[in-house]
């Protein structure tokens, strides 16, 4: 009974089990990379990122079909571009960043979709907004691994000047070090993150499993490490329950695994140890000092 | 006079509107020398410029000093980021051991000597954002004291910071002076200038006095400089004043 709902799908299907590797993978690099989005205060633009992958996808779709690697590669590019250009016309107009960034997703999100529509049907643009599990194949497995190991050594390569940027930033310029250069190299691998999450969760919902167990760990844990932690784990039972429960009930894999994402968020608002509403209710006595 | 630095008909522009305008002054080495002026004066540009970073400088800057370390505004610093004492004091070996390198033992113990100093024992692990501004104050000055610059920036050290850090940390800035550091603060308050700071150099965007500050801060010179601040022109013709164009 257990080993039939539990095990079973995993056991029999290599989609399934390619699919767990895959949100592993994605899980551990993503949370770094979402705790990082939240401290910049970057999760808005962080969504608008994701979105703007979409022409450069539905790009490599038109030339190349249903490919991994033409979407991919697509993706990148245009994430890469959007951010680059919002930081370009943030910087020579008195624009402020978060505008420009809602006005380049709103053009890639028009651009992309009436991309998609010039050549695929219906179905293929749900697929790339929403994900479609079975598109999981090797070559993806080996893309989401990738891009985790990449993540974490280049995090962890760049962890002190990108902390001190992202709170001092001002310290960092006064040491000669050009913060720009960080928080570009950190960009591109969120918009690496996204790539790798958008053949099994959309374009639409790969930043769900980045940016929502970052945001439910910082209910939990008070340091840059820590809460990753606390991340990482959250995001995989995410994936792991979403997974299991979209299979059984035919419902497309991306915003299932998102909602249980979500419901963690829910569940540390509510029960976490910090700033949450337990923590808020449960002391209602102030401390002699 | 041994100067520690020297300004040569400095002006530094936002939008080619001044925020510094044709200044020339000379600053001296081991020596304690505030900054004043109404707001809009120009003084923390002036310091950005000091450090290299304001945007658009014409004019010349010479400095003997071989490091310069710089407490910003705190509101440029984002208190919610959760970092310990500990590590934003360590920061101040930043010239050591950079963005890679690793912290060496002397340097852990420097930062220990250093949180003791400025009075916060025991604070070490408390992240940032529990601390009051004064508290935070403190581990910002240790940080410095880390540094072992020759020349100290400080942009309004004091402002929302009650009397008793306020002593505790003039307590540091003279034994820097002690120490032969030239330290350069920008300050409001006119009666701890006169208290505590030998020379003064008072400007609102062009220079108004700079020296001893019995005589820059006279009555004449503070009206002056109130009068300057106040008079701003949005459609400011070219600056004829000659100057070498740089591109």
């Amino acid at each position: 009974m257990l080993y039939e709902y539990l095990i079973a799908p995993f056991a029999d299907f290599g989609f399934m089990r390619r699919a767990l590797v895959a949100s592993l993978a994605l899980s551990v690099g993503g949370s770094a990379i979402g705790v990082f989005l939240i401290l910049r205060r970057m999760s808005l633009m962080g969504d608008a990122l994701a979105h703007s992958l979409l022409p450069g996808a539905a790009l490599g779709f038109l030339l190349g079909g249903l490919s991994l690697p033409a979407m991919s590669l697509g993706g990148f590019l245009a994430g890469v571009a959007t951010a680059l250009i919002s930081g370009v016309i943030a910087r020579f107009s008195s624009m402020r960043e978060d505008a420009s960034f809602a006005a380049a997703y709103l053009t890639a999100m028009a651009l992309g979709v009436l991309i998609v529509s010039l050549r695929g049907s219906a179905v293929d643009l749900m697929n790339i907004l929403f994900g479609a599990i079975l598109a999981v194949d090797e070559a993806a497995l080996v893309l989401v691994v990738s891009t985790a190991t990449l993540t974490l050594v280049g995090l962890a390569a760049i962890y002190r000047p990108l902390v001190v940027e992202c709170f001092n930033p001002g310290f960092l310029a006064a040491m000669g070090i050009r913060g720009s250069v960080y928080h570009y190299l950190f960009l591109s691998l969120a918009v690496l993150n996204m790539v790798a999450g958008f053949q099994a969760l959309g374009t639409l919902m790969a930043l769900g499993l980045i940016l929502l167990p970052a945001v439910a760990a910082s209910f939990w844990a008070r340091e840059v490490w820590s809460m990753t932690l606390v991340a990482a784990p959250m995001a995989f039972a995410s994936a792991l329950i979403g997974l299991l429960v979209s299979f059984h009930a035919g419902l497309p894999s991306g915003p299932v695994i998102v909602l249980f994402a979500s419901l963690f968020f829910l569940g540390s608002l509510l029960l976490g140890s910090r700033a949450s509403v337990r923590a808020r209710l449960s002391h209602p006595v102030h401390l002699r000092g | 006079m041994n100067a520690a630095l020297r300004l040569v008909n400095l002006t530094v522009s936002y939008d080619r509107h001044p925020a510094v305008h044709h200044v020339s002054a000379e600053i001296p080495a081991a020596e304690m020398t505030a900054i004043v002026g109404p707001n809009g004066a120009g003084k923390s540009t002036l310091l950005k410029a000091l450090l290299g970073l304001a945007p658009h400088i014409e004019g010349r800057i010479e400095t003997t000093a071989k490091r310069i370390a710089y407490l910003p505004q705190q509101a440029e610093i984002d208190r919610s980021f959760p970092i310990s004492v500990f590590d934003t004091v360590l920061l101040g070996r930043w010239s050591r051991f950079g963005g890679f390198g690793a912290a060496k033992h002397v340097d852990i113990h420097d930062a220990q000597h250093a949180i003791e100093s400025v009075g916060l024992s025991g604070f070490e692990r408390r992240p940032i954002d529990t601390l009051s501004v004064g508290q935070f104050q403190r581990v910002l000055f240790a940080r410095l004291l880390l540094q072992d610059a020759d020349l100290v920036l400080l942009d309004e050290p004091f402002a929302a910071i009650d009397s008793k850090t306020v002593n505790d940390l003039m307590a540091v800035i003279q034994r820097w002076r002690a120490e032969q550091r030239t330290v350069i603060a920008v300050l409001h308050d006119l009666d701890q200038v006169r208290r505590d700071f030998p020379n003064a150099l008072l400007m609102a965007r062009e220079l108004v006095d700079a020296g001893p500050t019995a005589r820059v801060l006279s009555a004449e010179n503070l009206l002056r400089a109130r009068a300057m601040a106040e008079a701003w022109d949005e459609h400011a013709d070219a600056c004829d004043v000659p100057m070498k164009l740089t591109a």
